[in-house]
Order: C-alpha cells, then sequence, then structure tokens
C-alpha cells in the first residue's frame, strides 16, 4: 500500500509541474499576480510531493519490502542501512527520482532566495523549470516507475552492484545530479530572459550565483567520481575518458566557460548573446550526459544494463528541450542589443579566448565522444576513439588557457596597457620559465619536455596571481592598512584567486603522476620482496575473512624505504555473498607527495598472486585541485555583492516599470 | 577601414586562424586514434588489419583459459559462436573477466594470427552485454541460421 502511495504522489508532482509549467507563464504575459505568485507555492508543492515519493522509496529499501521490483533488485536485507540509503539512487529508477526531487529543491531554492527578483521573472524562471520537471517525471512514469510490484514477492533481494557499495559513490551521484540539475537554473533564467526580451547585466547578475553553486556541486561530483575509480576499481586510474565520464565533464567545460562568460556580461554587458547560448549548451550537454549514461547506446566501462525505449524518450526530449531552445534563441537573439565596446587588449578578450578554448575543447571531447555513434550510423564501422587522442586534445588546448588565465585575471576591463601587464607580469614569466627549464635538468625529468611545460605553466599560474594579490594588497601601509585592502577584494576576488590556484595544483598533480608514475604488475610468492622507486615491498601473503555481506582475500604487506617501516598495506579481493564475483579492494598508503597502491590481481596456485605495485607521486594534488577550485566556487557565491546588488537592480526594473528591453550598456 | 573594424577584424581573424589549426590538428591526430572493432568471424576471413591495432570482442571460450609459466600471460579465445580468435594477454585480467562472460580486448594481430591484446575490458555489470558484441553474436546467429535454411533448402 505505501509503495502506491509514492507512485500517487509521482502522479500528483506531475499535475502540480504541469500547473506550475503553465499557469505561472500565462500569468507573466496577462499580468496577473496572483497567477505568477502561484509559482512559489506549486514549486513548494511539488517539492512536498516528490520529497514524499523519496522517502517512501528509501523506506522500502531499508525495510526490504522485496514487492518492489526496484528494491528487489538492489535492495538486500544484509546490506548496511547506509548502502540500502545509498541503493534508492544506485540504477535508473531511482536515480530518476533523485533528479526529479533535486530539480524540485532547486526550485524551491528559487522560490525562496528570489525575493528581491522581480515577480515576472521568477515566475517564468519556475515556470521553465516546471517544463523541465513534466519532462522527467513523464519519463519516470512511462518508461521507469521506481514503484512497480512484483508478484509473487521474493525473500531476498538483488543486491546493490557491490561496486557501489562505497562512501565515496554513495554520494557521488547525488553532487554530480546537484551540479546537472543546477544547470538547469542557469538554462530556465536564460530561457525566461529570452521570452521577456529583457537580456541585461541585471539578468546575469541573478543567474551568476545560482550557476556558480551548480558549477561547484559538478566540479566536486567529478573530483568525487574520479578519487573513487582510484581506489575502487583497483588499477590506479583517475580518468579514463570514458563516455559517461565525458558524459560530465562536457557539461563542466560548458559551464566553466558560461561562468566567466557570465562575469563578463554582468560586468561589462558584453556577450550576451553567447552567454544565452552557453546556458542552453551547458544544460543540453547535462541531458545528453543522462541519455549517454542511460540509454547504453556507447561501450564504455561504466555502462549498466539498459533498455533502448528509455533512450528514446531522452532523445525525443533532448530534441524538444535543444530544439525549442535554439528556435527561441533565433527568434529572440536579433533584439538582443550589443555590448560595451573594448579594446584588443583587455580583460574581455582574455576571457572571450578563455570561451573560445573551453568551447573548443568541449567540442573536441563531444566529437571524440560521439563518433562512434556516428559511425555507427553512417554504416562506416563500429570504431572507438583512443584515449591518447584526448590527451592529445587536452594538451592542445589546456597550455593556451593556463597562459590566458595568468594574464586575464590582472588586465583591466575595456582596455588593459600592454607595457604595464608586461611590468606586471615579466618577473612571474621569468621564474616560470626558469621552473620549467629547471625540471627538464637530467636530475629531474632528464629533458622531457611535458614535465617541463606542465611545471612551467603550473609555476606561471600560480605566480601570475600571487602578481595579482599583492597589486591589490599595496595601497596601503601597516597592518591595518592590509586588512582594508584585503577587504577591498570581496569574496568573489578570493574566490577566484583560490580557484585559479586550485588549477595551479592540478596542472602539478597531472604531471607528476603521468610522467613519475610507476605501476608494476608482479607475481610474488609469500616472502618476496618488490622494489619500486625505493620503496620495498614485502609480501607476506593471504587470509581469507568474513565481512557483513562478503568473504575476502586479504593480502599483507610491509612497505620499508631505507630500512625505515613506512607502512603495513592489506589490499582485498572480495566475493559478495549474492552478486557472486569478484571485486578489487586495494590499499592505499596516501601522502600529500605520492600514493603507494597495491591490488590483489589472482591467486596463481601455491600462495603466489599476481599483484599491482603503483607508485603515484602527487597523484591527491589533482583532486586537490578540483576541491580548490571548488571551495573558490564556494567563496564567490558568498560575496554579499550579489544581495546588495540584487537589491539595487530589483529596485532599478521595478521603478523603470515594465520596460520591454532595457538595453546594454 | 576605421580602427574599430579594423581591430574586430584582427580579433575575429586571431580566432578563425586558432580554431582552424587546432581542428586541423585535432582531425589529424582523429585518424591515428581511430579504433575499429572486428568480430571474430571477420578476423578469420582476414578483413581486420594486420599492422594496425584494432578491438575484438566476444564471449571468452569455455575451457579456453589457460596461463603461461611466467604466472603473468594469459592466453583464451574469443569466439562469437562461429568462429574463435586466440588472445594473449601480458598482465592482470580484470575481476569480472571469466568463461562466457562478453569481453572486449585492444591490440594487435602477430604473424602466427594471434591477437596480442595490451587492454582487455570486462564490463562493470553482469548483465551488460557491450553493444559490439552484442551485435557480431547476433550477426554469427543469424549467419548460422540462413547458412542452415540454405543447406536444408538444397537438400
Amino acid at each position: 500500500m505505501i509503495p502506491e502511495l509514492g507512485h500517487f504522489a509521482l502522479i500528483l508532482s506531475l499535475c502540480l509541474a504541469v500547473t506550475q509549467a503553465v499557469v505561472p507563464l500565462v500569468g507573466s504575459y496577462t499580468r496577473t499576480t496572483s497567477w505568477m505568485a502561484a509559482s512559489r507555492t506549486l514549486a513548494w508543492g511539488q517539492f512536498v510531493f516528490l520529497s514524499i515519493s523519496l522517502i517512501i522509496l528509501t523506506n522500502a529499501f531499508l525495510a526490504n519490502d522485496f514487492s518492489v521490483i526496484y528494491v528487489a533488485q538492489h535492495g538486500n536485507t544484509k546490506l548496511p542501512d547506509m548502502y540500502k540509503i545509498s541503493a534508492v539512487w544506485g540504477a535508473h529508477e531511482g536515480s530518476l527520482l533523485l533528479w526529479a526531487f533535486l530539480l524540485a529543491a532547486w526550485s524551491v531554492a528559487i522560490a525562496s532566495f528570489s525575493r528581491n527578483l522581480p515577480l515576472e521573472m521568477v515566475s517564468r524562471v519556475l515556470s521553465v523549470m516546471g517544463m523541465i520537471s513534466i519532462g522527467f517525471l513523464l519519463f519516470m512514469l512511462l518508461t521507469s516507475n521506481p514503484f512497480d510490484r512484483t508478484f509473487p514477492v521474493p525473500f531476498e533481494g538483488g543486491e546493490l552492484n557491490p561496486m557501489l557499495q562505497d562512501l565515496g559513490l554513495a554520494i557521488h551521484p547525488p553532487m554530480l545530479y546537484m551540479g546537472y540539475v543546477g544547470f538547469s537554473v542557469a538554462f530556465a533564467f536564460a530561457i525566461a530572459a529570452l521570452l521577456g526580451g529583457r537580456l541585461d547585466a541585471s539578468w546575469a547578475r541573478w543567474s551568476r550565483p545560482w550557476t556558480t553553486v551548480a558549477w561547484v556541486f559538478l566540479t566536486l561530483g567529478i573530483v568525487l567520481g574520479s578519487w573513487w575509480a582510484y581506489y575502487e576499481l583497483g588499477w590506479g586510474g583517475w580518468w579514463f575518458w570514458d563516455p559517461v565520464e565525458n558524459a560530465s565533464f562536457l557539461p563542466w567545460l560548458v559551464g566553466t566557460a558560461l561562468i566567466h562568460s557570465l562575469a563578463v556580461t554582468e560586468k561589462r554587458g558584453a556577450f550576451k548573446s553567447w552567454t544565452v547560448l552557453l546556458a542552453i549548451s551547458a544544460f543540453s550537454l547535462s541531458l545528453l550526459g543522462t541519455f549517454l549514461v542511460r540509454s547504453g547506446v556507447l561501450t564504455s566501462v561504466h555502462s549498466f544494463a539498459s533498455d533502448p525505449a528509455r533512450g528514446v524518450f531522452i532523445l525525443i526530449f533532448l530534441l524538444v528541450v535543444i530544439g525549442g531552445s535554439l528556435l527561441l534563441y533565433t527568434w529572440r537573439a536579433p533584439y538582443i542589443s550589443g555590448g560595451g565596446r573594448f579594446d584588443l587588449i583587455s580583460r574581455e578578450t582574455f576571457l572571450l579566448g578563455n570561451n573560445l578554448l573551453l568551447s573548443v575543447f568541449a567540442a573536441l571531447v563531444l566529437l571524440g565522444t560521439l563518433a562512434p555513434l556516428i559511425y555507427d550510423a553512417l554504416e562506416l564501422g563500429k570504431i572507438s576513439v583512443g584515449f591518447p587522442w584526448f590527451n592529445k586534445m587536452f594538451l592542445l588546448t589546456t597550455p593556451f588557457l593556463a597562459l590566458l588565465m595568468g594574464i586575464g585575471s590582472l588586465s583591466r576591463w575595456k582596455h588593459a596597457e600592454p607595457s604595464l601587464l608586461v611590468k606586471q607580469l615579466r618577473v612571474a614569466f621569468v621564474i616560470s620559465l626558469l621552473f620549467g627549464l629547471l625540471s627538464l635538468l637530467p636530475v629531474f625529468s632528464g629533458g622531457n619536455w611535458l614535465v617541463g611545460l606542465g611545471m612551467g605553466l603550473a609555476m606561471w599560474v600560480a605566480t601570475a596571481h600571487l602578481v595579482n594579490l599583492r597589486d591589490r594588497l599595496k595601497h596601503k601601509h601597516g597592518f591595518a592598512g592590509f586588512w582594508v585592502d584585503f577587504k577591498s577584494g570581496g569574496r568573489s576576488y578570493y574566490g577566484m584567486l583560490l580557484a585559479h590556484l586550485g588549477v595551479a595544483v592540478f596542472i602539478v598533480g597531472i604531471t607528476m603522476v603521468s610522467n613519475f608514475g610507476y605501476e608494476n604488475d608482479v607475481r610474488m610468492s609469500p616472502g618476496d620482496v618488490s622494489e619500486i622507486a625505493g620503496h620495498e615491498f614485502l609480501f607476506e601473503g593471504v587470509n581469507q575473512i568474513a565481512g557483513p555481506n562478503y568473504n575476502a582475500n586479504r593480502g599483507r604487506f610491509q612497505v620499508t624505504k631505507d630500512g625505515e617501516h613506512i607502512a603495513t598495506l592489506e589490499p582485498e579481493k572480495r566475493t559478495y555473498f549474492v552478486q557472486t564475483r569478484p571485486m578489487t579492494e586495494a590499499a592505499i598508503d596516501w601522502g600529500f607527495t605520492r600514493d603507494l597502491y597495491v591490488s590483489l590481481g589472482e591467486p596463481l596456485g601455491g600462495g603466489d598472486w599476481s599483484l599491482r605495485l603503483y607508485y603515484k607521486p602527487y597523484v591527491r594534488w589533482i583532486w586537490l585541485g578540483g576541491v580548490l577550485m571548488g571551495l573558490g566556487g564556494i567563496l564567490a557565491i558568498t560575496d554579499r555583492r550579489y544581495r546588495t546588488a540584487r537589491v539595487r537592480s530589483a529596485e532599478a526594473v521595478n521603478t523603470a516599470g515594465v520596460a520591454p528591453a532595457v538595453s546594454g550598456r | 577601414m576605421n580602427p574599430i573594424r579594423k581591430k574586430r577584424l584582427t580579433l575575429i581573424g586571431l580566432m578563425v586562424a586558432g580554431i582552424g589549426v587546432a581542428t586541423w590538428l585535432a582531425l589529424n591526430a582523429f585518424d591515428e586514434n581511430l579504433m575499429f572493432f572486428f568480430s571474430p568471424s571477420e578476423v578469420a576471413e582476414g578483413k581486420a588489419p594486420t599492422a594496425h591495432p584494432f578491438r575484438i570482442g566476444g564471449l571468452v571460450e569455455t575451457d579456453s583459459v589457460k596461463r603461461k609459466p611466467d604466472g603473468l600471460t594469459t592466453a583464451f579465445s574469443v569466439t562469437d559462436n562461429a568462429e574463435a580468435v586466440t588472445v594473449e594477454y601480458t598482465g592482470i585480467l580484470p575481476d569480472l573477466f571469466r568463461e562466457g562472460q562478453g569481453i572486449v580486448a585492444m591490440g594487435q594481430l602477430n604473424q602466427d594470427g594471434i591477437f596480442v591484446a595490451s587492454e582487455v575490458l570486462a564490463k562493470h555489470d553482469e548483465n551488460y552485454m557491450p553493444p559490439e558484441v552484442a551485435a557480431s553474436l547476433k550477426t554469427a546467429h543469424d549467419d548460422g541460421v540462413n547458412k542452415m535454411q540454405s543447406q536444408v533448402s538444397v537438400q
């Protein structure tokens, strides 16, 4: 009976979504205040009913209600409670419910934190969110209802995929989804602005913090996913250019371009059409990501069994969203006014460069990801694009991004004096060049130009931003003066610094781990010692142990360096009770400058095992860089400028009345 | 030509040149890194390249997995239920690798017609079949059915 209530709540949510899509939108044209105001209530209503659905599904897992097919497939009485909860979004139907729920949560957030926005704008934004919600709820109710029942009721459930029984992966999908769904807010703002014909600086100011929040979630979600792959898949890789990873990376690239382009639109009123296009693209790519993950059309290490009918639905949904929004765009774009003028050497130009590079990179990744589909459709053969190609494309674009980052953040809007830029940056440039050359010395890399490039660029990004910070703090003397200078920056400024510093840290991480990492697949007998990168691994053998819902072989290693004991590592090979297949649990001794990584391969008889022994220098810096980017984003959205600015712009709009289009300045 | 237009043209020129170079480099590298997929039947027919790496996929034939004395090299047959190709791989196989399971391997044919794999992929989900493998199994099955039917009609 209870699961039916969950199903019923879904249907009610759909009804509310339809109302939310239609009524406020009509109200915004007929200027009916009550109809527009209904958008907030409706968003809350949807949120309440979707919460009920989500709670009921979670409860079904906790109560082992195997009469629900979804629970019977992915739940199990022996599953620890935490993984019973994460099993809710561990597979297709539940992850869709989570998606719809998060969409409703974002809508409620807009409804609550938009008191300073004109009602007309709020109602249009929420109406667009309602339309997206209709798509997802219909998808769920028509093709993938998580509350479907089964009879006879099985005694025991199928269990969550053991690979997903992990804390990192329990929170990875919700984070990623918050990012994906969050871009729907940027999208909704853009569409609402197009509908109202009011694409101005204040629109950019409203949607900027929302977009940044979504970007932060996506960044952290990707970092978590990469970290999970590293320790859970048991072969020490952290990025594979797999279609599913690309599916999250594409919206990230375009989203990164979007937050930078929004900055230009807010501050200078320029790039408006471009910003709108990016907002549409970021969300479309999020949808495409769902399509790629859920339809199973692409070969991927992540592919889970799936149903083509769902793929067709998402494809149609995708066509409606992209087609509809682009139609609206082509209809409205001619009315978008141009922005402020700027010189060839100005912050605008550098940000334009950043946008171009990010978009080109995104386009290339998209090409590489979809090429197998295109070749197949044209019957040119079944192909795959090797990850060396993606790495090349990364190397083709990111060095320029890093170069521009150093100059761009230091240059002024509208017009930057080249001689001043040269004066400010020459020290940073010389230091970076020397640092890059130094890393080419035989003691370090012995002329590996990739190391020189990576280290030089990381130094460049770091020193250029230090110069930037010094300039910001040099005006006043004494501690009090320093404090005044410090506060003058504003949190969004420090957020930018932190995020860009994260890029430098990230570059160090990938440069070091790709060029100095050691990977060794070996066969070892108990008592054998194997040495990599100065560390000696003594293999003590393998024991049987029992876990809560699995049995395992646990290996034991003593690692020493120069005769000194460093760590005891215990990698496991688990066999879960229900889905009887082996799972590798790597053992990692983590450190700030290096990871030691051991995982078990297979028993080779006589106590011998095939083993993976890895040495991963600075691998943590990759994720640390990502986390710093995310923290930078968080710092930026807490800037009080947004709150006060929003009040001001709302007043400005209200006093301007219902001017159809405020031209850019 | 006024200075603003000149500036704008310079900017657009730079952008077009940059994107042009990037696209040229990208497409050049693209062809090199393209890997085609061949089923065991296609390899048996000699359709697969001998000097270029490609991907092969199918089911790991039952009782075909043999380990070489060095302990790290494994040889096994990949089949689409019509033809089989011997694959050799040195290293640790993925957790889900087992007989009867669908896999995809990347590598190159050597002179003896053995496929030397540089990478073997098995999937996260045991119910999952790589689409290429599913398609090649189906083709092989259909061919088999057609062959039998034609034999029947000849008789």
